[in-house]
């Protein structure tokens, strides 16, 4: 059930607070994020600077990293993802518990970036797993992934508990497992998921 | 009627353990009413940093530990009981010299064992 959202105004200036289960439950958890301690690249030492004093993701209650992928929500893809990396990448994100979230930070993680053209490296991690906030930037400054952050916890706040845009993790019938590639003869095997990213048809 | 001393301590151990249970079970309901669990194989395989996990973790390691263990009683510790023992050594009973013979003597044997093993010599 919604709340009118002038009557919410009104009723706070009299010191009353109205929210809904929803609410409640979105703002837990985008205010607990915790992430999975990992760095792939340079991009994880603009992570590692986030963490820090002078950046403090700690004001966005982020800033427990944790070893294990059992006990994190967030993973930071930061930085180039090579192909005998990705397998390991997509097996830590399906041992991750739900709810999850994946931040792709920098031009590697998203595209290859500057090493695109290489024959070792991972055309974007969002070819695997399902990517909700990309970050461009050749590293990312800390306020940029601080930006990725904020953006993730609003479209944490846009979620709805039951309907049909529910997110993957309270539906029953979503995607639970997401294939680990193998290593293949020329390039890893299968070059991309297909339920995640589509492959783009090229016009010649 | 009085109630018991322990009353209130069991009024507080009920709380604290229903302040403990209570968050515990209310996660539980929000998971079988909105969260579906959704196992698979990769996510319930053993964590190994991402990689595949090979063999079996219930393998044997050799605790070679145990002879620097070994070499450290009969040289180092030993010391010290051999001390104050030679300072007061024609003191001494018969008892006193049989139970510190029979200490002597156990060290010893862990002397031939390393010696046996090797320990000694210098590689």
């Amino acid at each position: 059930m919604a709340v009118d959202e002038k009557l919410k105004i009104e009723l706070g200036k009299q010191g009353v607070f109205v929210t809904t289960l929803q609410e409640l439950y979105n703002w837990g958890r985008r205010s607990s994020i915790w992430p999975m301690q990992f760095g792939l690249a340079c991009c994880a030492i603009e992570m590692i600077a986030t963490t820090m004093a002078r950046y403090d993701m700690a004001r966005f209650g982020a800033e427990v990293f944790r070893p294990s992928p059992r006990q994190a929500d967030l993973m930071i893809v930061s930085g180039t993802v090579t192909k005998k990396m990705a397998p390991q990448v997509v097996r830590l994100y399906n041992q991750m518990a739900e709810p999850k979230y994946v931040i792709a930070m920098g031009a590697c993680a998203i595209s290859g970036g500057p090493f695109k053209q290489g024959y070792n490296v991972l055309k974007g991690i969002d070819r695997y797993i399902p990517v909700d906030v990309h970050i461009p930037g050749c590293p990312p400054r800390p306020e940029a992934l601080l930006h990725a952050f904020i953006t993730l916890q609003k479209k944490i706040d846009e979620q709805h508990l039951t309907g049909e845009e529910r997110p993957p993790h309270l539906d029953g019938g979503a995607q639970g497992e997401f294939p680990v590639p193998e290593y293949g003869e020329h390039d890893l095997e299968p070059p991309s998921n297909p339920g995640v990213w589509p492959v783009p048809i090229t016009i010649r | 009627m009085t109630l018991s001393p322990y009353f209130s301590l069991t009024v507080l151990f009920v709380a604290a353990l229903a302040f403990g249970l209570t968050p515990l079970g209310l996660a539980w309901l929000w998971g079988r009413a909105f969260s579906p669990a959704k196992p698979n194989a990769t996510k319930n395989a053993i964590y190994e940093c991402g990689l595949e996990s090979r063999g079996d973790a219930w393998m044997q390691f050799r605790p070679a530990y145990y002879l620097y263990a070994i070499i450290f009683l009969i040289f180092d510790v030993e010391a010290v009981f051999l001390l104050p023992f030679a300072v007061v050594f024609t003191g001494l009973g018969y008892a006193a010299c049989l139970s510190m013979l029979v200490f002597v003597l156990l060290l010893v044997e862990g002397l031939a064992w390393a010696w046996a093993k090797g320990v000694l010599t210098w590689e």
